[in-house]
């Protein structure tokens, strides 16, 4: 049951659906009733609950995350008790030795595995409280993923790899083609369209999957340890194709790493260790520190 | 210090402007054939690996179906003819050969009885054999592709999606694979059988109608074979989250 506007003379009306002209002035209301459908359909399913969210200061918050791996007998804790608080449009690098917790933190804040326990809040919304469908649509749309394997789906071409995304989100082909190009040409990739993932070189693959997380202009972009199967070169190329999103889109990047070239660029570095947050290091830290090394 | 107020801003405005082009998650019909057939086709040779364990299975089961109905005309042939000569020295003498005739009819009926349970024993088994085979093959070649999987989801994709994309391309190799076998096994035995009997009368003599249908009948036992055996480790990997696929390794 929903109440819509009659576009003609502005009676409202209390329609089930099987009732499709207006009781007072007989205009036909299915195109009213089909955009409210859809508006109410969208509602629903908006992990977004109003406008206002945009506003708050984190975009993710995590509280006493906790995330226990079950290796035969042995309970093998990754994450204790993380608290951590990422402000909108910042660039974060969680850093650690391997095996520090930083890929199961990625992969919480990512909603890619659930924790054993605690809270991690997207936009504040609690994602343990969604559903398989908003979850879905939070990975499409919210958040774009990085990987250090790069992970093309490898019978796609470039294009049809960034555009997949844009598949699921329901975007039209014209629309899709023009902002596949678009991504590409911003990665440097335009006269590479067509070509498939084993015909690029790691870095273009790690290109290619940057312009991919950024398919459905996401809020934020998650990056597991984007520069680890990469060269010294390469790596500092993409380190700086993130940096300069960040600065010039304003989308949040959160990056798991141990690259130190990450810290350059980084607004905060959170230091993990066995599975807690060591210290957080701001960057105006950093750069003292720096300064001071070169004296 | 960066301004990261500022930058809070303009996301602010940016996240508004997406909010307004909100849509649902979808994967197109269309979209997910033409992904299915780009899969099929891109790995060709891995896909011919998965099929051919179809078309041998099948094959198997095609040429058990079609030796049997050649032999069942080949024996309906003989006997006729057996007949026909009984019915001629009948006329002959009419009287002192019926009880033989008789005695002779019961030999072949038994002998059919124990040749039926064992063709049946053969269909069961070739049965399992494609069975077996069929789900080996797509269990592998789902298996192989749980990084693709997780990564589809990281992408957004509902499990449906991914149960569909393996679907259909469970089914178009299933169809494939099955006619290719049908006709394959069906051809092999036809053949044996022609060399055998020093003749393409085989061909001749058996009821075509039967054969039709036991080709029909190893067309679609392929089919629902890999559809069935395809829908356990797709639903299985859709399940999985996302982070457990993504860190398996085949």
């Amino acid at each position: 049951m929903a109440k819509i506007e009659c576009p003609e003379c502005g009676e409202q009306i209390e329609t089930t659906g099987i009732v499709t002209v207006c009781a007072k002035c007989e205009a036909d209301l299915r195109e009213v009733m089909e955009a409210a459908r859809r508006e109410r359909d969208e509602r629903m399913k908006t992990i977004v609950r109003d406008d206002s969210v945009t506003t708050h200061e984190f975009i993710v918050r995590t509280r006493d995350l906790k995330k226990i791996y079950i290796m035969g007998e042995i309970e093998v804790p990754a994450l204790r008790d993380v608290d951590l608080d990422v402000r909108r449009g910042e660039y974060l690098s969680i850093m650690g030795p391997s095996g520090s917790g930083k890929s199961t933190l990625f992969n919480m804040i990512g909603g890619l595995d659930k924790p054993t326990a605690g809270r991690c809040f997207i936009e504040e919304v609690d994602m343990a409280q969604l559903d398989a469908f908003e979850l879905a649509w939070l990975r499409c749309r919210k958040i774009g993923y990085i990987f250090q394997t790069f992970n093309l789906i490898p019978v796609m071409t470039a294009m049809e790899n960034i555009t997949l995304p844009m598949i699921f989100a329901g975007m039209g082909t014209d629309e899709m083609m023009d902002r596949g190009r678009e991504l590409l040409d911003m990665v440097g990739l335009g006269d590479r369209l067509d070509h498939k993932p084993y015909e690029l070189s790691g870095g273009q693959q790690q290109r290619v999957a940057v312009a991919r997380a950024l398919a459905n202009s996401p809020a934020i972009v998650l990056a597991d340890e984007p520069t680890g199967n990469l060269d010294l070169h390469t790596g500092k190329e993409i380190i700086d194709l993130l940096k300069e999103l960040n600065q010039f889109s304003g989308v949040t990047i959160i990056s798991a790493t141990h690259d130190l070239k990450m810290i350059d660029v980084s607004d905060r570095v959170v230091h993990i260790r066995d599975g807690e947050i060591e210290r957080i290091e701001h960057r105006a830290d950093i750069d003292l520190e720096v300064g001071g090394m070169g004296e | 210090m960066l301004d990261v107020e500022g930058l809070a801003k303009a996301t602010g405005a940016g996240g508004r402007e997406e909010i307004r082009i909100q849509r649902q998650i979808s994967l197109p019909w269309s979209e997910a054939v033409r992904i299915s057939v780009r899969n099929v086709t891109m790995r060709l040779g891995r896909t011919m690996i998965t099929a051919s364990g179809i078309v041998l299975g099948i094959a198997f089961l095609s040429s058990i179906w079609t030796g049997g109905v050649i032999e069942d005309g080949l024996q309906q042939a003989r006997l006729e003819q057996e007949r026909e000569l009984v019915a001629a020295t009948a006329r002959d003498q009419a009287e002192s050969d019926s009880g033989k005739t008789e005695a002779s009819a019961a030999i072949s009926e038994e002998e059919r009885r124990a040749q039926s349970s064992k063709r049946i024993w053969l269909v069961v088994m070739s049965l399992l054999v494609c069975g077996v085979g069929i789900t080996n093959a797509m269990l592998m070649s789902v298996t192989e592709r749980f990084r693709e999987i997780g990564t589809m989801k990281c992408l957004g994709a509902l499990d449906n999606f991914i149960v569909r994309l393996f679907l259909i391309e469970a089914m178009a190799l299933g169809v494939l694979g099955s006619v290719l076998g049908t006709v394959l096994g069906h051809l092999a035995m036809l053949g044996i059988f022609a060399i055998r009997e020093r003749s393409l009368s085989v061909a001749a003599k058996m009821d075509w109608g039967q054969m039709l249908t036991y080709l029909l009948l190893c067309v679609l036992i392929g089919t629902v074979l890999s559809l069935v055996s395809a829908i356990a480790p797709a639903v299985r990997a859709a399940h999985m989250r996302p982070a457990a696929a993504l860190q398996s390794e085949i």
